[in-house]
């Protein structure tokens, strides 16, 4: 039936195949963590935009949904950086207080 | 919602739904969907802040072992093709096919759902529980029982989605009749695997 628009699943499968495949490469490349992980962030954002677009038909549909699907997203990264000065926080007071406690008391 | 709907995309529904002209369920379902990715984007946010902070966290990559799980990110990139290709027969007016497709989609869940139990398993005999493990921050068990679990949830719910789609495209005489009700079915689908996509890089391999 032609009422239904299909995308080339299959190039996609191989396409996120690949992906993966050079993800798992990634981690072993002789650069410094934190290029490993801006690249990994880079393709777990690619892949997952591959199946949002192909697989669930994002591109297929209208605008305003792909904003509704892009929205948690955004909320998520933010509220990385919403959370991390309170983790800084935790950190320097559980540093501290070992500083002060007697090195025995260390151990939980 | 019978077979009422047998003339695909005939008006049986009251007004044409915003964004997803052809059905309401649809724009439920991403609406859904929209919630529960604030669910995980906070677990994994959470997360991301908590690793951050922490001076003692373990490394995950050497902690659990990532050939299993990149088995299973494989096995469902597959069952995420199996999913869109019963898709595809169901609009060539195939149910069968489409009903074979979509019984290997839920066997592939089934099968993650197994492996992950398999590796849970494991990892809690070496040691790691919720509450402590023997590299380094507490929080390391905490969060990775957490999310996976959370996400080991949605990959049960969804077998037994699927499960009940079968059973749908089967009563349905006319494939067309059911092409919505899988699409919606795809689009949870595909969501537990682009969430496991995100969980996987996350959790195992930065």
């Amino acid at each position: 039936m032609a009422e239904h628009k299909h995308p080339n699943y299959m190039a996609i499968f191989y396409y996120l195949a690949i992906l993966t495949a050079i993800e798992l490469a990634v981690i072993f490349m002789p650069i410094p963590k934190i290029y490993i992980a801006v690249l990994l962030c880079i393709f777990a954002v690619w892949k997952a935009a591959l199946v949002a677009m192909y697989f669930m038909h994002l591109k297929l549909e209208a605008r305003t949904l792909g904003l509704i699907a892009v929205t948690p997203l955004a909320i998520a990264t933010l509220l990385v950086f919403v959370l991390l000065p309170d983790g800084f926080a935790v950190a320097k007071k559980t540093s501290d207080e070992k500083k002060v406690a007697p090195p025995a008391a260390a151990k939980h | 919602m019978s077979t009422a709907t047998a003339a695909h995309g005939a008006a049986v529904e009251p007004a044409e739904s915003p964004l997803t002209p052809e059905s309401w369920g649809k724009l439920g379902m991403w609406i859904f969907l929209a919630g529960d990715a604030v669910g995980f984007g906070t677990l994994l946010a959470g997360y991301g802040a908590m690793r951050a902070t922490s001076a003692d966290w373990p490394n995950p990559y050497d902690v659990l072992g990532i050939n299993l799980t990149a088995l299973m990110t494989f096995l469902l990139i597959c069952s995420s093709v199996t999913m869109v290709k019963a898709l595809e027969w169901l609009s060539r007016g195939n149910k069968d096919k489409a009903k074979m497709f979509l019984a290997f989609t839920a066997l592939g869940g089934a099968i993650f759902v197994s492996l992950q139990a398999y590796e849970w398993t494991h990892l809690i005999h070496r040691g790691l529980h919720i509450n402590g493990n023997p590299w380094g921050a507490s929080l390391f068990g905490t969060s990775f029982f957490l999310v996976t679990g959370f996400h080991g949830l949605h990959v049960t719910a969804g077998v037994i989605y699927l499960l009940a789609t079968i059973g749908v495209v089967s009563r349905r005489p006319d494939p067309m009749a059911s092409y919505n009700f899988v699409e919606i079915t795809g689009l949870y689908w595909h969501f537990v695997d682009l969430v496991w996509i995100m969980v996987f890089t996350f959790m195992y391999l930065l």
